[in-house]
């Protein structure tokens, strides 16, 4: 029997066991939507704006690992979910997104809501389709889906014209698919994984680097045995962080432009560099040409090009982590592996790495008048029991929870990295909320990220779904207003944000609720009350708009030659500039 | 360093456009391009003469060979092979150069293919080295217009019995 292709695509759904979409309708694609409020198995999340449709299905993705499913119309629908492509392409993101296309007749014709869908993400997408026989759109779908979650995850995209979504074929789920131009490498070399093994055996300073590709991979217990067993010390970028527990003793936090001081200057004296599913990103290596100038590199990741692309690598393992990590562990555990002589030759090289981090832990100075934004981190670590799954905005705030609040698991830690997305946040943490109902979910962000997708606090409360939004508000672009403070003479180009909405009362008009804590006694109760609370709260915390990020690798600057404090000649925002600063009562912007 | 990269796809929308983005995405150059069907109708050839150093060839390598619709990958540059290219040029043709015009292609066994009362339109196959000198030397004579196709490039066979081009090499070996 022919069915039509909204039907092919709901029964492909089915059969990849998609449960969410995260989407929004319009023209072209309401054959699609009409069938899929049809059925019961998926369910439509209404998100009211596609940007946000995109990061849940973002957050969705990380906190399950599963492909996040977004579906919206042709034209603005799909350039507005374009930023949570690029978002998901920086940080491997397994995607499948849908996008509507005018029907196949009037492409090329600037039809009404007519877009180049896949010519505009071509280069911010892993693959992109355009349909253009309904009797491939099954072998497309089940493909778009392996394309996404195998080898480097990645979005997809499949472009399905409004004609070919209700025109009719037989409908047959491919079983297994094999693409010509297509198939990741999974074993790694034998040759290089032992040669990996014996540069471990011989290193005095090793260090082991893991970034994103561990988490996609899940070689969080692979690398726990790995540092247990060789007692190496584990670093982890921004994209790295859960998988390897933060509270561990060998773990050494974040690493780069506000990584420990202890943990850049390990990397800088490092003998042996053990790259873990990362890629040597600008913000973790400072300055290339001085960066870990002592040490052999063994780089494992499944992505050949992430290899030797910044940085050398003197044993390039092309694999994926999970299943060469488990290789190099027999290997080690089969070599000299006496655990009481490992652990003495490798106790020179611990007891340096404590004695940086004794010498520069992280700091700040908590008083009674204003609060410090560290602090409200620190107190949700401890308040939630290091449990929680954290989706964070970008800036000051992110980097504080990345120093933080130490996850001990993978796939807790929902983050926009390489692009660096302001608004990623909430709808990151409503997708992980959709995928995790009963988990606690939190949303560390900011007054000017949380600005940028705030419409979704409607789809949070109609989802029923309780989000617990910590608003770290202290009125300023922070992490702006600090390289303005430290690189442009206090010049506050656009980084006050003046006028602030009484977040409150937002909360309150979409009908969730809203606390608010204004100096420091008030963080733990209103943060108590606010976890303790069912459902979605909203916590205006009005912080320091002062503080800075410390330590700091300026940006170009080399990895051992961080910026622990303040400069004493600081002259905060003295500097004139034409922009004013408006400071009214209760709007979250506290006199300097 | 040049670099002459053969690149097979398959024979889809939008392929092209997605090798030629991720050059220009990524800085690389492209000094020419060249595109058709193989033998197989499936499936296309793409030769993409580029420049860069061996860090930044290896990515290209490396970029291409991770583009889904992207089949197979040679640096012919790494290999023994044979490059080729084609030149239309239209030369101006005053009544007392027509003859030099004729003279100066019968040199590089080129063909006069089409004709005017004032100019010679010559075609050109050859390794770049001597398409280069035929323009050099008609340059005097003045050229109206000129296509190049970009190079396409093949390997050799390793079997082979025997190429003119270096026949005593090969009669050795």
């Amino acid at each position: 029997m022919k069915i039509t292709g909204a039907e092919i695509f709901c029964e492909s759904l089915r059969r990849e066991g998609v449960k969410t979409v995260f989407g929004l309708p319009g023209g072209v694609v309401l054959k699609i939507f009409d069938v899929l409020c049809q059925q019961k198995d998926i369910e439509l999340v209404l998100t009211r704006h596609e940007q946000g449709a995109a990061h849940m299905a973002e957050g969705y993705a990380k906190a399950t690992g599963r492909a996040g499913v977004v579906l919206v119309t042709s034209g603005p629908g799909m350039t507005n979910i374009v930023t949570g492509l690029a978002d998901a392409y920086m940080d491997s993101v397994p995607l499948v997104a849908f996008t509507g296309q005018v029907s196949t007749d009037l492409i090329g014709n600037d039809a009404f809501q007519e877009a180049d869908n896949v010519g505009i993400s071509r280069p911010c997408t892993k693959h992109n389709v355009l349909v253009k026989d309904v009797r491939d759109l099954a072998q497309i779908i089940k493909e778009a889906f392996y394309i996404a979650t195998s080898g480097r995850p990645g979005p997809v995209l499949v472009d399905i014209p409004k004609d070919v979504s209700t025109a009719r074929a037989e409908f047959r789920y491919p079983e297994k698919i094999s693409l010509r131009g297509y198939n990741p490498v999974i074993g790694g070399s034998k040759q290089h994984i032992r040669q990996a093994a014996e540069e471990i055996m011989k290193a005095k300073k090793p260090m082991i680097y893991v970034g994103g590709g561990a988490i996609f991979s899940n070689a969080a217990d692979e690398i726990r045995e790995l540092a247990e067993i060789t007692q190496i010390p584990v670093t982890m970028t921004l994209m790295g962080l859960g998988s390897f527990p933060g509270t561990h003793p060998l773990s050494l936090g974040m690493l780069g432009m506000h990584g420990g001081y202890w943990t850049n200057m390990a990397m800088h004296h490092a003998d042996l560099l053990i790259a873990v599913g990362a890629r040597f990103d600008d913000r973790v290596t400072g300055k290339l040409s001085e960066f870990c100038p002592e040490a052999r590199v063994v780089h494992i990741d499944i992505d050949p090009t992430s290899i030797k692309k910044t940085f050398h690598a003197h044993i390039p393992i092309v694999g994926d982590v999970k299943a060469v990590l488990r290789q190099m562990n027999i290997m080690l555990r089969s070599m000299d592996g006496n655990p009481a002589k490992i652990r003495a030759s490798r106790a020179p090289w611990l007891k340096q790495v404590e004695e940086w981090r004794t010498a520069h832990p992280l700091s700040y100075k908590q008083d009674d008048k204003i609060i410090k934004p560290q602090f409200v981190i620190e107190k949700l670590f401890d308040l939630t029991k290091h449990e929680a799954i954290v989706a964070t905005d970008v800036g000051q705030h992110q980097m504080f929870a990345a120093q933080y609040f130490k996850g001990t698991k993978p796939r807790t830690w929902l983050t926009s990295g390489g692009l660096g997305t302001m608004g990623f946040g909430f709808p990151a943490a409503i997708g992980a909320q959709k995928a995790f109902p009963n988990r606690m979910v939190l949303c560390i962000t900011s007054e000017g990220s949380f600005q940028m997708n705030l419409q979704e606090l409607v789809t949070c409360a109609e989802q029923k779904l309780a989000v617990k939004i910590v608003l770290l508000n202290n009125g300023v672009h922070g992490m702006v207003r600090q390289w303005q403070d430290l690189f442009y003479e206090g010049r506050y180009s656009a980084s006050l944000l003046g006028k602030m909405p009484d977040f409150v009362k937002l909360a309150d008009a979409y009908g969730i609720k809203g606390l608010r804590a204004l100096k420091p006694s008030d963080v733990e109760p209103v943060l108590k009350d606010g976890l303790k609370h069912r459902g979605p709260v909203l916590m205006d915390i009005h912080t320091d708009p002062y503080e800075n990020c410390y330590p700091m690798i300026p940006a170009g600057g080399a990895q051992h030659e961080m910026m622990l404090e303040d400069p004493p000649e600081l002259n905060r925002g003295k500097k004139g500039g034409t922009q004013k600063r408006k400071v009214d009562e209760g709007d979250g912007v506290l006199p300097a | 360093m040049e670099h002459i990269i053969s690149v097979l796809v398959e024979n889809k929308f939008g392929v092209l456009a997605r090798v030629a983005g991720l050059f220009s995405a990524r800085g690389y150059n492209i000094e020419s391009l060249s595109v058709a069907a193989t033998l197989d109708p499936t499936t296309s050839r793409i030769t993409i003469v580029t420049i860069g150093d061996d860090r930044i060839i290896e990515q290209i390598m490396k970029q291409l060979n991770k583009v889904v619709e992207v089949l197979e990958v040679v640096d012919l540059t790494e290999t023994d092979f044979l490059d080729r290219e084609t030149a239309l040029i239209k030369v101006h043709t005053k009544p007392e150069h027509r003859e030099e015009a004729v003279r100066i292609a019968d040199i590089f066994r080129a063909k006069i293919v089409d004709s005017s009362l004032t100019t010679y339109t010559i075609e050109i196959t050859g390794d770049v080295d001597k398409v280069e000198a035929l323009i050099n030397m008609l340059k005097p004579l003045g050229i109206k217009e000129l296509i190049r196709t970009g190079r396409i490039g093949i390997a050799r066979e390793t079997t082979r019995t025997a190429s003119p081009r270096r026949e005593p090499a090969l009669l050795k070996s």
